[in-house]
């Protein structure tokens, strides 16, 4: 379910954009909810990593780009591909590992990728994703075309040398590139002042000379705004931009993650933020939304969840035989 | 026709595929104003400018992850690692990225990216710059690894793995670099074909790039001898052309692996263990190889030629199979 890219200057709400960027938020809460249930049921295997808590950052910036803009997303990107309109079906059915997947079962939960919608790719080594964006802002430029790639990462990467190498070279050749930072304050289960000198982490794109600002990642209209702007920044060819979404994630770093490392007051108090929730208060105390009609969006988005899970029950396997296939390009 | 050396080969290959393609460009460290470390690039600055002859900071993860993205976006990217040293810096990349987002995508994406470096021993450079990984590289599925040992090779491999619509990487052993040549090919040539260099009955010498002019050396030693060696030139370490391997076995029934890996894990290895596998009952001796000591690479000339294969020990090795 992509929603329609509106250019920058036009007003961020009227009703039925706001319907559209909550109804988003919901499938993918619901969806990860879901996705929780199948793995602990057995229907999805590997790592699983949830965007629940993070939704308005994925919604926020897709909602603000356009169609020939390129997205290298992290392994938490469920959210961030179905924000994009990769079909929840195809989604889900890659989790599965079937072959009506998006990446025909070979990738998995960390590895979503989509073509039609220039999207790179469910990145799974953290900071890995920030050199290829900047080669395709590289592509960009050197064919003249005015677009922008948008790299998701999480504040972990910015501990890894590819992320200095990266934002060094973007800003040395003046790429059309968007550093999308989601800093939910945990590298797995390190908390960002355990591992950072410097916690401010949009600072330290200033020291390279990239333009940097922070958004609250728990405000779909804010974060809509400013990837619009900084999107704008960049197909201008002003040079790379880099913004830091302060959110958080509800559940554990993954499937596997006992939680030992934070306590539960923290979380409690982050859910009362809830982007879905925040924003759906917001509209109906403007008149936006009424009560019924937030019941239906949540009893669409469930319906939509429920068609991605028939639809990776319905999938076939990958014959066997085709293991070898797409290593390299058949002759 | 006039000679030309190993490293203008190569520069012969980037400049016409530069002409034919807009598409195709070069990056890395010192590629562009300094002439590449190996004066590889040499002049093509002038010719092409600094946006397609591109220089680099010292961030080899980024600008070999620059490539793939370039690749992804529809360009044709020639990466420069100096040397495969420094390519260790980028393994990142080069394996969790390039030579997996083809099949992680389900098909949907190729990474049409050339990666030239430098490697091997030989000239007293010492621990942090002899090395040979070649071997590591053609473990990957996924990166094409291409060792051409001539001046024909450079050029004609080269241009080949710009015509890939996936990850290449090609080794270019720097003792090569000034070796002439005098018959380059104006068209690539097909990936994946071993060569025999020298025809012979008694013993199968088989190796590629930085070994192969020891192991003609050796093959001239052993004629002296009386001894008839063929010498097989792998060519490309992945794919890997058995057929001629083989086809060289059955006429010879012995065999040595001459590379310049350590011994232990070195692509002799692998070699070796295809030919139990495909031509056991071919074989009247058991297959040896000749191959690094397993030391770090020492610097004083007497050491380090006492580290690398040398054309004694192959000599030595083909003998005593017969």
């Amino acid at each position: 379910m992509s929603i329609a890219h509106r250019p920058p200057h036009e007003p961020a709400l009227d009703r039925e954009h706001a319907h559209e960027l909550l109804a988003q938020m919901l499938v993918i809460r619901h969806f990860e909810e879901k996705a929780a249930e199948l793995y602990s049921g057995g229907k999805i295997r590997g790592f699983l990593h949830l965007y629940i808590g993070e939704e308005a950052v994925a919604v926020g910036a897709m909602a603000a780009l356009a169609p020939e803009d390129a997205i290298v997303a992290t392994y938490r990107e469920h959210g961030q591909a179905i924000a994009r309109g990769v079909p929840a079906a195809s989604v889900m059915a890659e989790m599965y590992g079937k072959a009506n997947g998006c990446s025909r079962g070979r990738g998995g939960s960390m590895h979503m990728f989509d073509a039609e919608r220039r999207f790179y790719g469910g990145q799974g080594i953290v900071a890995g994703g920030l050199p290829l964006a900047v080669g395709l802002a590289l592509a960009d430029r050197m064919q003249a075309r005015p677009r922008a790639t948008v790299c998701f990462f999480g504040e972990g990467a910015v501990a890894e040398g590819e992320f200095h190498e990266s934002m060094n070279l973007a800003a040395l050749w003046k790429l059309p590139v968007l550093f999308l930072c989601e800093n939910n304050l945990y590298a797995m289960g390190t908390a960002l002042a355990r591992s950072e000198s410097e916690t401010d982490i949009h600072l330290k794109a200033q020291n390279y000379r990239v333009q940097s600002e922070w958004v609250d990642g728990m405000d779909v209209l804010a974060v809509e705004a400013a990837v619009a702007r900084a999107a704008a920044s960049v197909r201008r060819g002003d040079g790379p931009y880099f913004l830091e979404a302060r959110t958080f994630r509800y559940r554990a770093h993954s499937m596997a993650d006992p939680e030992l490392y934070r306590g539960k007051d923290e979380v409690t108090e982050w859910k009362k933020r809830d982007p879905i929730a925040s924003f759906a208060a917001r509209l109906q105390s403007e008149g936006l939304l009424t009560e019924a009609e937030l019941e239906a969006l949540d009893t669409e988005a469930w319906r939509e969840v429920d068609w991605a899970v028939e639809e990776a029950e319905r999938g076939e396997w990958e014959p066997v035989e085709h293991l070898e296939r797409d290593v390299h390009t058949a002759p | 026709m006039s000679k030309i050396t190993y490293r203008e080969a190569i520069r012969a290959a980037m400049r016409e595929a530069m002409r034919a393609d807009p598409r195709v460009f070069l990056m890395g460290e010192d590629v562009g104003r300094y002439g590449g470390a190996f004066a590889v690039s040499l002049g093509l600055l002038d010719e092409f400018g600094p946006e397609r002859i591109r220089d680099t900071p010292l961030s080899e993860s980024g600008f070999l992850g620059a490539g793939i993205g370039a690749a992804l976006g529809g360009m044709r990217p020639i990466v420069e690692i100096m040397t495969v040293n420094f390519s260790l810096l980028a393994l990142d990349q080069l394996v969790n990225h390039a030579a997996t987002l083809r099949h992680m995508s389900g098909g949907q994406f190729s990474v049409p990216m050339v990666v030239r470096m430098a490697s091997g021993g030989g000239r007293g450079m010492a621990a942090q710059h002899s090395h040979s990984f070649e071997g590591w590289y053609a473990h990957v599925p996924g990166i094409k690894v291409l060792t051409p040992a001539t001046v024909a090779d450079a050029k004609g491999l080269l241009l080949a793995a710009l015509e890939e619509p996936d990850p290449v990487v090609v080794l270019e052993h720097a003792t090569l670099y000034p070796v002439e040549g005098d018959d380059t090919p104006d068209a690539p040539m097909e990936i994946g074909l071993a060569a025999v260099r020298r025809p012979g009955a008694r013993v199968s010498l088989v190796t590629y790039g930085g070994s192969l002019p020891k192991t003609l050396k050796a093959a001239d030693e052993l004629a002296k001898e009386g001894v008839d060696a063929e010498v097989v030139d792998l060519r490309t370490l992945r794919p890997l052309d058995m057929d001629t391997v083989v086809g060289s076995i059955a006429k010879t029934h012995r065999a040595v692996v001459v590379d310049e890996m350590w011994k232990t894990g070195s692509f002799a290895g692998e070699v070796m263990a295809r030919i139990m596998e495909l031509a056991f009952d071919e074989l009247d001796a058991p297959v040896v190889r000749v191959c690094s000591r397993e030391v770090p690479m020492p610097y004083a000339k007497h050491l380090e030629e006492a580290a690398l294969p040398q054309v004694g020990q192959i000599v030595a090795a083909a003998k005593g199979l017969l």
